[in-house]
């Protein structure tokens, strides 16, 4: 695939040594000479020093064959006009934006940004995922489906254990795909499945019966 | 009219105090309070230090009751972020971007923006002069 990465601070070199690994044609645009240099001298000649939102320079690289063009800047607005420059522009099927501000998720996926990384929330995702306390994770979003996959913990106070799943009021929108119990291997969860305390329970649901969900499972 | 202005340069501050004078409702937003020296002494509208494109510090401005919102900050891409925010997210009636790359400046207006961009603007009037 042809892929073009706009921003070659350390996302932007991580990111294009880790894509030309896989074998992909990678062209960078880089603002500061410096870091194109850096770039040039260590991953071989596929920087080029310009400015990733000039149509003059997004056409002198070729972007109307590009595949994929990913924008990784340290600023929001430069990397949503760089994807709709892509976009409209040259046809680029697939873009995406790094974003900072969370709240910018939501707009830029209005304004026709096909996928965004925040790495604010992938930090935030992870906490949640070491700190036992927290009821429910997210995993996974499929955003254009409206649908999440999250992990709910079972507490050793929970007023479902000892129940089989039928007992419980799960709301209609979800389903429950996998139960990791503590000390034994994971199962495939049937209507007669026992829920025991420990446990974590893979489940796919829409986000507005998350918290029907988690109260079904761990009881009021 | 309400008016939120984005960017308090020397074309930002000018415009604020314009629309004042002829008795506008005017907010103006610029992430550096320093940059209110551009305004009027006699200014009678809001100004405001924070960053516009936070949606929160737009709601503080008052962009869900604007008429208009202007922004001509010095960054391209702030602009273009800014001018779709308040256009598609906020619904802000009339919405107008300055944008100094006529290039870009192009492809935004096809999209819908309403845009100017002091470049081409500019170069034109300076030929006009010379062939008159």
């Amino acid at each position: 695939m042809y892929i073009i990465v706009v921003g070659g601070g350390r996302v932007g070199y991580y990111l294009t040594k880790a894509l030309l690994s896989e074998g992909h044609e990678v062209t960078v645009v880089e603002k500061h000479a410096r870091f194109c240099k850096i770039i040039n001298n260590e991953l071989g000649d596929i920087c080029v020093h310009g400015d990733g939102c000039e149509a003059f320079t997004l056409d002198e690289i070729g972007t109307g064959r590009a595949d994929m063009f990913i924008a990784v800047t340290g600023d929001d607005e430069d990397n949503l006009v760089a994807c709709q420059m892509a976009k409209h522009k040259f046809n680029v099927s697939r873009t995406i934006a790094r974003i900072r501000n969370p709240q910018n998720e939501a707009i830029f996926k209005k304004l026709g940004i096909d996928i965004t990384v925040s790495s604010t929330n992938v930090i935030l995702e992870h906490i949640e995922e070491d700190v036992l306390v927290q009821p429910l994770t997210h995993l996974l979003t499929i955003r254009d489906k409206g649908l999440e996959i999250v992990e709910v913990k079972i507490p050793p106070d929970s007023t479902t254990i000892g129940k089989p799943i039928k007992e419980l009021s799960l709301p209609k929108e979800s389903r429950l795909a996998l139960i990791i119990p503590k000390e034994r291997k994971p199962r495939l969860p049937t209507s007669d499945t026992i829920i025991r305390g420990g446990d974590r329970i893979i489940a796919i649901t829409t986000p507005e019966s998350e918290d029907e969900l988690r109260t079904a499972l761990r009881g009021g | 009219m309400k008016v939120v202005i984005m960017g308090c340069s020397r074309v930002g501050g000018r415009l604020a105090g314009l629309l004042d004078a002829e008795g506008h409702s005017v907010t103006i937003v610029d992430i550096d309070a320093y940059s209110f020296r551009w305004l009027p002494p006699d200014f009678k509208g809001t100004a405001l230090a924070g960053n516009g494109l936070d949606q929160e510090m737009l709601k503080r401005a008052g962009i869900e009751e604007a008429d208009a919102f202007v922004v001509a900050t010095q960054g391209d891409n702030r602009n273009i972020m800014a001018a779709q925010v308040a256009k598609h997210i906020f619904h802000v009636p009339k919405v107008v971007c300055r944008i100094r790359d006529p290039l870009r400046e192009e492809l935004y207006s096809t999209l819908g923006l309403e845009t100017l961009s002091p470049t081409k603007i500019l170069a034109q009037m300076l030929k006009e002069k010379l062939e008159s």
